[in-house]
């Protein structure tokens, strides 16, 4: 609120502003891309990772090796899976007409992290299933939340007391599943708290192009999600066919969300904090927001990767545990000021 | 312009309204009146396709509304619901340039031409002086002007308001009742709305429909159509109706309950 009266000088300085602040988000995320590639056990030089990347200059094999094939891919996969949470929680934000919804609360992640853990510790041999089964199991779960929360539109509260409910559902199912199946959790347990650790190319190979596909048919439903936050009669007095618009937009929430728990595990408040930023930021049109929301989702969780990496080292921290920590009090915060911000 | 045939309608299995018909001619300002739960709103939002008809049709110009495309009804027909909704950052003009989507492809985007509709429609409601400030932040009267001129960026025929004044002041209902007979007498835009207000209802529309139980009991013009045997069938309260002079329109003025507080 404060930001728009901030901006609400003029309709044109506005949008200055707020396209300049993509460049400056750009700048932020080059700067921590070098940076996370830079710490580490090891230090390298700008030059060096530049040199390495670009490949030019003449480097030892381990050189190589380390930023290639160890440091390169995890910071890949951080930024696309920021992307994707972020994504995910700014469309879920426009289908549910609220600023609490985000894959973690709506069930999303929970439904997709079970239905993984099902695969990867019931059926290992079909684990290349993994994303799909992911993706059934969020939208199901996103479903029943939906159902619950559902009583002549959707009341803040409700959400988060079916998405309650519902995820103590689903988290008792893992540690079920956990217990029962504990001789096989060994590879599993850094999953489990959301974790980045060990990500290589292969990861990518499943993840990019599952991402790909989502972010971009996230981009086209943007018209859909604009017309959506002007609540259902005005969406459908102005075209819209509503309910395929959000049976849409919440199956590309719920896939962008599952691919991203089926590779690094359950992250939460990615998908609640950036779109809330983004709005105070870049205003609440989607053609700015999606894409800014993305940008900053990458971002976030590459910022707080590194930080997790190198902030206790020599020991590791999940990035799972760290964005637990700081999103906490951020939902807090956002749940004693709901009363005066209605979308 | 607009003809509803036998229009059954509900909410989740209830019905509301029975087999209603009604037509409304090209130009004309009409006003749906009836008690609350009556089927005012359900009326407007069947005929302007927001709720499906369990059976019967809506046609729009002799063709079902329903089997338009949604997005050619759009262009022709504009709804202002009772509720809206809006993020907080939204200014009048962000807001009204969202009239312009049903004239879009999906991969188009807001060109000069459409810029030139959004200042004529935000000129329109005369909110030229604020078309830059967030819509959070005006008075309730200039923000249903915002709303209308969202729907007149739509460049309708129609134009379809639901309580567009119950929620308002008296100076601000005065406001809105203007700009509505403005569009209608200026931009010959026909105009459908609901309002709870019987002496606005009265002296502002060319034709009032009364509804009761999902059924239309009495249309026509307003000076001919209320009288105190209709407000006692209908609302069942005891009125003393009179001509004001100044408005040359008759007045209602309650007097009881009929047979007091049952």
């Amino acid at each position: 609120m404060k930001m728009a009266k901030a901006f609400s000088i003029g309709s044109t300085d506005k949008k200055h502003i707020r396209v300049i602040m993509f460049p400056l988000i750009l700048g932020v995320l080059s700067f921590l891309f070098l940076l996370s590639i830079r710490f580490g056990s090891v230090q390298y030089t700008t030059g060096q990772i530049l040199g390495v990347i670009f490949g030019y200059g003449e480097f030892d094999e381990t050189l190589r090796t380390i930023i290639m094939d160890i440091r390169l891919p995890r910071t890949l996969v951080a930024m696309i899976v920021g992307a994707n949470l972020a994504v995910s929680g700014a469309l879920l934000q426009s289908v549910m007409r609220n600023e609490l919804a985000d894959p973690g609360l709506t069930g999303i992640s929970t439904g997709a992290s079970l239905a993984a853990l099902t695969i990867m510790l019931v059926f290992p041999a079909y684990g290349s299933l993994v994303p799909l089964v992911a993706f059934v199991g969020a939208s199901l779960s996103f479903l029943l939340v939906y159902l619950l929360a559902w009583q002549n539109g959707i009341d803040p509260i409700r959400i988060v007391l079916a998405g309650v409910a519902v995820n103590a559902v689903l988290g008792g199912g893992s540690s079920l599943l956990s217990m029962l199946f504990s001789d096989r959790l060994q590879g599993v347990q850094m999953w489990l708290n959301g974790s980045m650790s060990g990500r290589s190319w292969h990861h990518i190979e499943v993840l990019a192009p599952y991402s790909a596909l989502g972010l971009v048919s996230a981009l086209l439903c943007i018209k859909s999600a604009n017309l959506l936050q002007l609540g259902d009669d005005m969406a459908k007095n102005l075209g819209l066919k509503v309910n395929l618009a959000r049976v849409m937009l919440s199956a590309i929430a719920a896939f962008t969300a599952a691919v991203s728990v089926s590779t690094v595990g359950l992250i939460g408040f990615v998908g609640l904090i950036v779109p809330h930023i983004s709005r105070l930021v870049v205003g609440s049109d989607y053609r700015l927001l999606l894409p800014f929301s993305a940008i900053l989702g990458s971002t976030l969780l590459l910022g707080a990767d590194t930080a997790a990496r190198t902030l206790f080292s020599p020991v590791e921290l999940p990035v799972g545990i760290l964005m637990a920590v700081v999103g906490g009090p951020f939902f807090l915060w956002l749940l004693r000021r709901k009363g005066r911000y209605k979308v | 312009m607009i003809c509803g045939c036998r229009l059954k309608a509900g909410y989740d299995g209830r019905i509301v309204l029975n087999d209603l018909d009604i037509t409304i001619e090209k130009g004309e300002i009409v006003t749906l009146i009836g008690p609350n739960g009556s089927g005012k709103s359900t009326v407007l939002k069947t005929i302007s396709r927001l709720l499906d008809c369990v059976s019967g049709n809506v046609f729009l110009e002799g063709k079902d509304i329903h089997k338009l495309k949604t997005r050619e009804v759009a262009k022709k027909l504009a709804v202002l619901p009772q509720t809206q909704h809006m993020p907080p950052d939204f200014t009048v003009k962000e807001l009204v340039a969202h009239g312009r989507i049903p004239h879009h492809k999906w991969f188009e985007v807001i060109g000069d031409d459409d810029n030139q509709i959004i200042n004529w429609a935000i000129k329109s409601a005369r909110l030229e002086h604020l078309a830059d400030r967030p819509v959070v932040t005006l008075s309730g009267g200039e923000r249903q002007r915002a709303w209308i001129a969202l729907a007149l960026a739509q460049k309708p025929e129609v134009l379809l308001l639901d309580e567009p004044t119950t929620f308002l002041d008296i100076c601000h209902q005065l406001e809105v009742m203007e700009l509505v007979k403005h569009l209608n007498k200026e931009l010959g835009i026909t105009i459908i709305m609901v309002l709870h207000d019987l002496n606005q209802a009265i002296r502002h529309s060319h034709k009032i429909f009364v509804i009761k139980n999902g059924r239309v009991v009495a249309s026509g013009c307003p000076c001919k159509v209320v009288d105190s045997r209709l407000l006692k069938d209908v609302y069942g309260i005891d009125a003393d109706i009179m001509t004001n002079t100044i408005l040359g329109c008759p007045v209602v003025l309650p007097i009881g309950l009929c047979g007091g507080i049952t």
